[in-house]
């Protein structure tokens, strides 16, 4: 690992005076990812500014019904608020369907939506890797590409983002908010992640040096009514090969409305706006699920090991869609 | 500060055990390596040193943390419980003691870190916390009852090579049951 400097922020900005100058600095969060990248050679910062101690760790109620997360709220702490429980049930289950307890008390919100791809040509500092090293190439389409994308990727990238929490975030049409030396600003989250096209190595839409304060969510009585779902290889405390979140607003037998992310798709957590187009006004049924999953995943272009997510995002929507309309949020999984 | 001028090693005080240690660290340090090699607390184990065995698990301010991920210096300020902090003095702490009674383990090596973990999920759970596990997470359907597959989804970042894990459930159990016991007994 390389050496480098350490200092702890107090104050937001402070951490963004600290940073703003320094392209070879990273702000340290829960560092779960980062630590663990440092030593694998794959992250070499020449600082880290510390900014767990900052005043950002809470998660308050907005006026409108919303909520504000604060940038540093541990997952644990944020999968167990009330009102994320109450409001989100399905951001509550995102998170605690990520890592192990340990790492959920240590990684923060901000630092979830910055983590990076686990592609193991990512994490290797001996093989090529166009996100780690701009044009050297992309080894999984011709090699291991079993958890690769199947939306949104390029040939010179086929990573997947690995959050269950952005998933759920993406589908409550989350906004983060961030500071820079110049002053504040905010991304909406569907915004957050830039295409992979050939720039995978550049991953957000954040200014340099900018510091995520927060998360807000916006209102969203659907919302109450969801449920996140996750496929992995074990039964616990793996990554997803495929995820949804969903939430669904039926009366008469009618969608009113509809939310769908998915998870483990695509190079960013993966919003379903044609299905939730195909979804909203037409009939509550298994056959309207199962073609509004068809309308999103008509564009997806998997690669020859991981064909087998498009039946497994297909069949999670209309699983997790049939068991809201019959049970919402509690229950019978 | 230019970085040619940046210090990369400082002198922390960790406290420990509700023990404070001062020393100079290379930043690089883990809060692990540093238990291990510089204080002589060896009871936490290094298992794979990238946050997924659960072996180098430790309590920071009452919560547990993996210490191969937690930088030293980042750990100063915090309020750290190793395995060697657990029992009072020659008294087991329940957890422990389950974990003896019911064979918890058979080599032993995951065994600090299924412990301090143990700790944790009996605190969490009392906090009303949920789990993936959890059928329904709306605060309106009450805190889960800490079954078996409670149990094992909340313990699952602890691995045991042994497959100790039958066990280990039934150690977390009982230490459940005699804790709440005892809180009631507390409240009567």
């Amino acid at each position: 690992m390389r050496e480098f400097g350490y200092e702890r922020a107090l104050d937001v900005p402070g951490a963004v005076a600290v940073l703003g100058g320094d392209p070879e600095a990273r702000y340290l969060g829960g560092g779960t990812n980062l630590v663990d990248l440092m030593k694998a050679g794959v992250e070499r910062p020449a600082r880290l500014v510390d900014v767990r101690e900052l005043p950002l760790d809470r998660v308050e109620p907005t006026a409108d019904g919303g909520l504000r997360i604060g940038a540093t709220v541990t997952n644990s702490d944020l999968a167990a608020h009330p009102e994320v429980r109450r409001r989100y049930p399905a951001l509550a289950q995102a998170v605690l369907a990520g890592a192990s307890g340990q790492l959920r008390n240590m990684a923060t919100v901000g630092g979830n939506l910055l983590q990076r791809t686990r592609c193991a040509y990512f994490t290797d500092i001996g093989k090529p890797c166009n996100k780690r090293v701009p044009g050297s190439g992309c080894p999984a389409v011709a090699g291991e590409h079993r958890n690769g994308a199947i939306l949104g990727a390029s040939e010179h990238c086929v990573a997947v983002h690995p959050s269950d929490m952005g998933v759920a975030l993406a589908a409550f049409d989350a906004v983060v908010t961030y500071e820079t030396a110049a002053g504040p600003g905010m991304l909406a989250l569907a915004d957050f992640y830039r295409p992979v096209g050939d720039t995978p190595h550049l991953e957000t839409a954040l200014p340099a040096g900018a510091l995520i304060t927060g998360v807000t969510l916006p209102a969203a009585p659907v919302a109450a009514h969801s449920r996140y779902r996750k496929v992995r290889e074990r039964a616990s405390y793996a990554f997803a090969v495929g995820s949804v979140a969903a939430a669904l607003d039926v009366q008469d037998g009618v969608v009113r409305d509809a939310r769908l992310a998915f998870g483990a798709v695509a190079s960013r957590p993966w919003r379903a706006t044609a299905a939730e187009r195909a979804l909203i006004g037409g009939p509550a049924d298994a056959d309207a699920y199962a073609a509004a999953a068809d309308a999103e995943l008509a564009a997806a272009q998997p690669l020859s090991q991981n064909t087998y997510k498009v039946p497994l995002i297909r069949n999670l929507v209309v699983a997790l869609l049939t068991e809201l309309e019959q049970h919402g949020p509690e229950g019978a999984r | 500060m230019s970085p040619a001028e940046t210090s990369t090693s400082s002198a922390v005080t960790l406290n420990i055990n509700g023990e404070k240690h001062t020393l100079p660290v290379d930043h690089r340090t883990t809060l692990l390596d540093a238990l291990r090699e510089r204080l002589d607390l060896t009871g936490t184990k290094k298992g794979c040193d990238q946050g997924q065995c659960g072996a180098c698990t430790v309590l920071v301010d009452g919560r547990r943390a993996v210490s191969c991920l937690q930088l030293a210096v980042a750990a100063e300020g915090r309020e750290i419980t190793t395995i060697e902090g657990v029992a009072q003095g020659d008294r087991l702490h329940p957890v422990q003691q389950a974990f003896v009674e019911l064979d918890g383990f058979q080599c032993g090596y995951c065994t600090p870190g299924q412990i301090c973990s143990a700790l944790a999920v009996l605190e969490e759970h009392a906090a009303g916390w949920p789990s993936a596990a959890t059928e329904d997470v709306r605060p309106e359907a009450g805190p889960p009852p800490l079954t078996p597959e409670e149990i094992r989804e909340r313990m699952s970042g602890n691995l045991c090579r042994c497959g100790a894990y039958v066990s280990i459930v039934q150690a977390v159990a009982r230490a459940a049951a005699q804790t709440t016991d005892g809180a009631k007994e507390q409240v009567a």
